[in-house]
């Protein structure tokens, strides 16, 4: 799949009213392509969670269209929200959010769970993709005895698992150092150069960017360049 | 199987304390309510023994009774008229009235006689565990419920005291047999209870109404009602409704006990909702998680209805082994506290609604959540 995923055209978001008005994103353009791992690249408060959160279908911006995989996100209930972030969007997060009281498996199987996949088969996609971020070992175990580097690859596992057309990770390697931050960036890269998936990374780090096929930068609510890497021209 | 149960029980479970607290507000309210509904069920029994144990299709009795030992009389010379109705096969009366026991010491206590012809059939003791029924056809002889024996001073078949300054012997002793007025109940024949409570023979407390078996026994009902005035004509299950309606919310017992359970309802509701929202809210990151994922508002409802029904379950059979020791020991009690299986059920149905709407507080939490805060933490 190297074709468009999510497509966000002249989105806009304010919050509050009056005097009090912020405009978080101001007429954002962005296309997240299949096969590509797309960095968003900016300071604190720039409106990187913002944008990732309309483009996770998370929150409905003010102005401005999104699509999910030619599906349009405007006007759309919470419930059928759900569903598209279900059928076509993996999440990473900075503090990982596994659930403390599953074990490994259990938290990727849990993808599979609430998409009604359950049995022999979901379970060997678990073992699968566990194995593919280096975790088979640990599927017994619990969140809190592994380190950051080896949660955030079950965040990851979790997130590929149902095999989204779309990764978005929220700052995946703050949390870690050089080392696992590395090794996480190189598992999103291979997902999206192998498994063909849309991978869009928020982060401020620049030590990232040698894994990113664009690199797309905010300031103020809007994006101010582009740029490609060397595998890539605009 | 769904990942719904195992995270339903290990969220319940891993803050151990916090689900004892739970399961102890469960089993409090519940066998609260348990022990209030089982006095209202064991009121209720006790107030209708004579009614549950008369052979009978119908029950007459004067105008103004309410329930069986409501002392109204009739005229003895109704039971001819009763005779003539078509479908009546036998009348044999009842008689029943307060009495005087005298003691060892020569002391008096009140009785409640209860006499009807033995042979009859009519209303004799029953559960007797010493000497025989028969024996009461011999003049004087009388029987009484074990569980009076020290009231009554005497200590089996075969001790002699007076009623009301009448020589009688105890010829037999039944077994469970309680008043729920506390006086005890003695029986004795006809002609024998007469004398015991001063009631002279053109009066009697109740007539039983046996039909034939081709009557119809509404029909029939209709014909005594129309025919003779100043009388009540019940089924027993009608008498038996008009005697607990009387006791249990004429008088507001039954309404008393059936508050007590209501608020124990209330109070287990709102311990139980305290409990599983706070596991809730602990939880708020991983149900955002949830969310955020793309589960269904199914889904998470299952995972919070889930832990409540777990935690009704658990509690339920607690509350159901202490409601069982508390059987136990009131079985041989004034007030039997009376568990039947339908109650057993019916309360642990209450229990799943209870836990349940105690769920909808989180349930309100959870769908409220912004998924989105999960990218903000």
């Amino acid at each position: 799949m190297n074709g468009p995923v999510i497509q966000a055209a002249n989105v806009s978001k304010t919050f509050g009213s009056g005097p009090a008005l912020v405009r978080a994103l101001k007429d954002v353009n962005l296309t997240l392509n299949g096969g590509e791992l797309t960095v968003l690249m900016g300071p604190s408060g720039s409106g990187k969670t913002t944008l990732l959160s309309i483009l996770g279908c998370m929150l409905a911006p003010t102005g401005g269209t999104v699509q999910v995989c030619g599906t349009s996100t405007i006007g759309a209930r919470p419930e059928e929200l759900a569903d598209i972030r279900r059928q076509h969007i993996g999440f990473v997060f900075q503090a990982y959010h596994l659930f403390s009281t599953l074990t490994v498996a259990e938290n990727v199987l849990l993808a599979l769970d609430v998409r009604g996949e359950r049995g022999p088969k979901a379970m060997a996609k678990v073992e699968e993709v566990l194995a593919s971020v280096g975790l088979a070992a640990k599927m017994a175990s619990f969140p809190r005895q592994l380190s950051g580097g080896e949660q955030q690859r079950v965040a990851i596992a979790r997130a590929i698992v149902a095999e989204p057309s779309a990764i978005l990770a929220d700052e995946p390697t703050a949390a870690l150092d050089a080392a696992n931050g590395r090794a996480t960036m190189a598992i999103l890269s291979t997902i999206a150069k192998e498994r063909g998936r849309g991978v869009l990374v928020v982060t401020h780090d620049p030590r990232l960017f040698g894994f990113a096929d664009r690199i797309v930068h905010i300031e103020d609510g809007a994006l101010t360049r582009e740029e490609l890497t060397d595998s890539r021209s605009i | 199987m769904s990942l719904v149960f195992t995270l339903a029980s290990r969220n319940l479970f891993q803050d151990r304390l916090r689900f004892i607290a739970s399961l102890m507000g469960i089993v409090f309210s519940v066998v609260l309510v348990m022990v209030q509904m089982g006095l209202y069920f064991g009121f209720g029994r006790m107030l209708t023994t004579m009614i549950d144990h008369a052979s009978t299709d119908l029950w007459i009795v004067s105008s103004g009774a309410k329930y069986f030992e409501d002392l109204s009389l009739v005229d003895t010379g109704l039971r001819d008229r009763l005779l003539a109705i078509d479908g009546v096969a036998e009348v044999i009366p009842v008689v029943a009235g307060f009495s005087a026991w005298s003691l060892p010491d020569g002391a008096m206590i009140p009785v409640f006689v209860v006499g009807s012809d033995s042979t009859a059939g009519g209303l004799s003791p029953w559960n007797v565990v010493e000497g025989s029924v028969q024996s009461l056809t011999v003049s004087g002889t009388v029987a009484i419920d074990r569980s009076y024996y020290d009231r009554l001073g005497v200590s089996g078949v075969g001790a002699t005291t007076l009623l009301r300054g009448m020589p009688v012997k105890v010829g037999a002793i039944t077994d469970g047999i309680r008043s729920f007025a506390t006086t005890p109940y003695v029986f004795s024949d006809l002609s024998g209870a007469r004398a015991y409570i001063g009631l002279p023979a053109s009066f009697t407390s109740h007539f039983l109404v046996r039909l034939k078996p081709e009557a119809d026994i509404d029909r029939v009902r209709r014909n005594i009602l129309s025919s003779i005035s100043a009388i009540q004509a019940f089924t027993p299950d009608q008498f038996r409704e008009q005697s607990r309606s009387f006791w249990l919310f004429g008088t507001g017992a039954g309404a008393a006990l059936v508050a007590g359970a209501l608020l124990a309802l209330i109070v287990g509701t709102i311990i139980v909702a305290q409990t599983l929202y706070s596991s809730t809210k602990d939880h708020i990151y991983e149900f955002a998680t949830l969310r955020a994922m793309g589960a269904s508002n199914g889904y998470i409802y299952k995972v919070i209805i889930c832990q409540a029904l777990l935690s009704a379950i658990i509690g339920f059979a607690f509350a159901a082994l202490i409601g069982s020791a508390v059987v136990h020991f009131t079985a041989k009690s004034a007030l039997q506290v009376v568990i039947t299986p339908n109650l057993m059920i019916e309360l642990f149905v209450l229990t799943v609604v209870m836990c349940i709407a105690s769920a909808l507080a989180s349930i309100v939490r959870v769908v409220r959540v912004d998924p989105a805060i999960v990218l903000t933490r």
